[in-house]
């Protein structure tokens, strides 16, 4: 054997060695879908509006208290939509210092514009582009950490879609959605704030001591009736509270579940530094009073303070276990910024995937088998050299999809599939080519030469078209149809390696015995 | 063993036949579609789908009967080998996002079959796809079958000749048609693996085209005396045992996974096997009949210059 036929042959087999290594065991070393795994893949909208209208009313309300304690009274100031506000009646006399006032308050963010006696203020829109993308940003890390939490093994949480406000997450191996929807979804914003009245039936009851009017520093906030007739039904009552909470989610340094003095399910929360600074001023200062403590807006219970307390609170309500253990999860790690909407949901079973994995190694060794029959029949021993690069490029396909850590899902296994049937093709071209050479009265290994020479721009074009259709796909898809892309992209261009280099090596082995004087083809 | 050796099939007389027999299937197609709508799956148009595994048999009208009270169009359909009595249930409304939760159809199925005297079950999979999401893969879907064909087509032409390049959209084309009317014909509606299938039918179909027209150039080469006709016939005759065989194993893997790859995949597969065929008849007789129409104007006009050329010529020498 001459020695650039024996470095082929090493080289062949160091390639397919390191193939078959990157790629053993498969269970291990294969990433598969979810479609193959099982497990949820959602997609979520972010209202990234949100946190414009928090950056608009917050900064209204600046305004305001800054307006208020330069005496400037002005008609009102309202919120107009999530990115303007507008401040109407402005006293003529006190104009220039209002407006030195509101861009004091305003003019790194907002743009002013000048109305009769009014003026209405705009978020820029680069800093609005931010505030989307900072809030969008501050919503994955939030759910990451949620998720983390759930414990899930290698979950996907990313950005999606060209819009800029979707999100993808994926939980392999998770069966109880409806829980880790619950949980990714909460905003699970905590406040404290000082109760001024109530509980009351309605807000209109409420307000009635105030002649009617919302005081501008208060809130009416919806809560459940504390009183727990057994099998009543919880009702709606309404609580006046101070709009200023003493103590907000960010202010925690733990939450974790607990037992109250009904050894009923209940969360223990913990404050940091400032927070429990905050909240014994405010105890301290208001023993007496009622403290609401409010979940995304709902009043969960307001426990009279009886004496100033520094670090710890208990946030009490007809919990079960793992309502509690959930609430304190999401506590933990934090509020989201936004809301969000599920757009898509897709959940496979376990048993799904494992017979999907089933049915997947069935079609292609049935595949592999037909095809290989098909071959041996018409080519007759060369047909062998044609089975021989076919499995080399699937062992190379896989090898290289494990070493990349590319996912392989059932529309994958298909590119697989499609990879015998297209991989053979390039074997027929050569094929027939040789068969021509010879009956054009070629020599043996002239033909052979021959074959492979001419036909290697053809394979080449060949494989781009379905190269360019692979890419475009690529783009087009999600999950399940860009690990049929990737099967398909890889499988062809470790076909070209196969199909000339193998498959010439092979013919040149066997050719490389003088004996040889006729092809079986 | 050798079949089609020496063959001189005239494949090119049967062109116009071929032609008229490709415009019916697709005019057929196309009716079909403008009259009764063409079938798109949830991932085009929203819904939900939840594919159930009951332990015992249990009929359609049965699960009907349970989901009456969950509002909204119910349709439920039989799912994989009738031993493992899967069934299909799936909710075509589309779910407005405010206020409304995206999986409340869902839930309702679902307790609605635990509350019912169905017996035990188990949930295989569920696929919730929002409005939104729909639209925006229509749209996705639309784009890139496009821009895969434009993608070719340019490939196409630069490679060889501009002519051929419109054969190649034409034949392409033709097999989408072909493709999407046999999906009609079948009821299987489009999904993302559908789809999937049909941009690989267009790079894949591109394939033997390119062989031929390989052919043909390098026989433009040696029979110069030859109409073109003559030429891409005979091409297509020399590369007839390559495109069976090709074709053939392509069908016969794709078959494997008809038959064994499960429900899953079984309308990729299916889409597969329809596009193989389909490209295959196309290259023969569309890419080629295209090609010569086009080429046919430019040799005409080059006669006529060659002639006039000639002309002159012994105008002068006379």
């Amino acid at each position: 054997m001459n020695k650039s036929l024996r470095w082929k042959l090493i080289l062949i087999l160091a390639v397919t060695a390191t193939a078959v290594y990157a790629f053993y065991p498969p269970r291990e070393k294969i990433r598969l879908g979810l479609d193959l795994k099982g497990g949820v893949h959602l997609v979520l909208r972010a209202h990234t509006d949100d946190a414009l209208r928090l950056e608009t009313e917050t900064t209204a309300e600046r305004l305001r208290q800054q307006l208020r304690e330069r005496t400037i009274t002005v008609g009102s100031a309202q919120l107009v939509d999530a990115t303007s506000f507008r401040v109407d009646g402005v006293p003529p006399d006190k104009d220039a210092e209002f407006r030195r006032v509101a861009d004091d308050e305003t003019a790194a963010a907002f743009n002013r514009a000048s109305g009769v006696n009014a003026y209405t203020f705009t978020l820029r829109d680069p800093v609005a582009l931010q505030l989307r993308r900072e809030a969008v940003r501050q919503a994955l890390q939030t759910i990451e950490r949620r998720v983390n939490e759930l414990g899930v093994a290698e979950p996907i949480v990313a950005e999606h879609g060209s819009a800029g406000d979707q999100i993808l997450v994926q939980l392999p191996g998770v069966t109880d959605v409806q829980r880790a929807k619950d949980i990714i979804r909460s905003t699970a914003v905590l406040e404290l704030k000082l109760v001024e009245d109530g509980p009351a039936a309605s807000r209109e009851a409420l307000l009635a001591t105030r002649n009617n009017q919302m005081p501008p520093d208060m809130d009416v906030v919806p809560g459940t009736s504390e009183l727990n007739a057994p099998g009543a039904r919880p009702e709606t009552v309404y609580y006046l509270v101070r709009k200023a909470a003493v103590v907000r989610g960010n202010d925690l340094r733990n939450a974790r579940p607990t037992l109250d003095s009904n050894n009923q399910p209940a969360v223990n929360f913990q404050l940091n530094r400032e927070g429990a600074r905050k909240f014994s001023a405010a105890t301290g200062e208001n023993v007496g009073r009622r403290l609401a403590i409010i979940l995304d807006g709902r009043v969960q219970s307001a426990p009279e303070i009886r004496n100033r307390i520094d670090t710890d609170g208990i946030i009490e309500g007809s919990f079960t276990n793992q309502e509690v253990s959930d609430l304190a999860l999401k506590l933990r790690s934090g509020a989201l910024p936004i809301s969000l909407t599920y757009l898509e949901e897709r959940t496979v079973g376990p048993s799904l995937g494992a017979d999907s994995i089933r049915a997947g190694i069935v079609a292609s060794v049935g595949g592999m088998v037909l095809v290989a029959l098909f071959i041996l029949l018409y080519y007759k021993l060369t047909g062998i050299n044609a089975i021989v690069s076919v499995l080399m490029n699937l062992v190379i396909l896989l090898g290289f999809m494990a070493y990349i850590g590319a996912t392989m899902t059932l529309p994958g296994v298909a590119g697989f599939i499609l990879t015998i049937g297209m991989g053979v093709d390039s074997n027929v071209l050569i094929f027939e080519r040789i068969k021509e050479e010879l009956a054009a009265g070629k020599g043996l290994r002239a033909a052979v030469a021959a074959g492979f020479d001419r036909v290697f721009l053809t394979i080449l074009d060949t494989h781009v078209a379905s190269l360019i259709a692979a890419a475009f796909l690529f783009q087009f898809g999600t999950g399940p149809i860009r690990g049929f892309a990737t099967t398909l992209f890889f499988g062809l261009l470790s076909n070209v390696f196969t199909a000339v280099f193998v498959s010439r090596t092979l013919f040149e082995l066997v050719l490389s015995r003088r004996s040889v004087a006729k092809l079986s083809i | 063993m050798q079949i089609f050796t020496n063959v001189n099939y005239n494949f090119i007389r049967w062109r116009w036949h071929a032609l008229a027999l490709s415009t019916v299937v697709v005019l057929a197609g196309i009716m079909a579609i403008l009259t009764t709508g063409l079938p798109l799956g949830i991932d085009f148009s929203g819904g939900t789908v939840i594919i159930v595994k009951f332990e015992k048999r249990v009929e359609e009208q049965a699960v009907l009967n349970a989901l009456a009270s969950v509002p909204g169009e119910k349709i439920v359909q039989r799912y994989g080998d009738p031993q493992d009595n899967e069934r299909l249930i799936r909710l075509p409304e589309l779910v407005t996002e405010q206020g409304a939760s995206l999986e409340q159809g869902a839930r309702a199925v679902l307790e609605r079959l635990r509350a019912a005297d169905l017996g035990n079950f188990e949930v295989r999979s569920t696929e919730i796809v929002g409005p939104v999401i729909g639209r925006d893969l229509q749209y996705k879907g639309l784009l890139a079958t496009l821009a895969s064909v434009v993608g070719i087509t340019a490939y196409i032409a630069i490679r060889f000749r501009f002519s051929f390049a419109v054969g190649a959209i034409v034949a392409t084309l033709h097999d989408i048609f072909v493709t999407v009317a046999f999906l009609k014909f079948f009821n299987y509606e489009l999904s993302l693996n559908i789809v999937a299938a049909i941009l690989t039918i267009t790079g894949y179909s591109v394939n033997d085209t390119i062989v031929i027209f390989d052919r043909v150039r390098e026989n433009l080469r040696s029979m110069r005396r030859d109409a073109l006709e003559q030429v891409v016939n005979t091409s297509v005759n020399q590369t007839l045992g390559r495109t069976i065989i090709t074709a053939g194993t392509t069908f016969l893997s794709v078959l494997s996974l008809y038959l064994f790859g499960g429900e899953v995949l079984e309308g990729f597969a299916f889409t597969m096997l329809v596009g193989i065929v389909s490209g295959t008849y196309s290259t023969i007789f569309i890419a080629s009949a295209i090609a010569i129409l086009l080429s046919q104007r430019r040799k005409d006009a080059q006669g006529q210059a060659v002639q006039a050329t000639a002309d002159r010529q012994r105008k002068k020498r006379a």
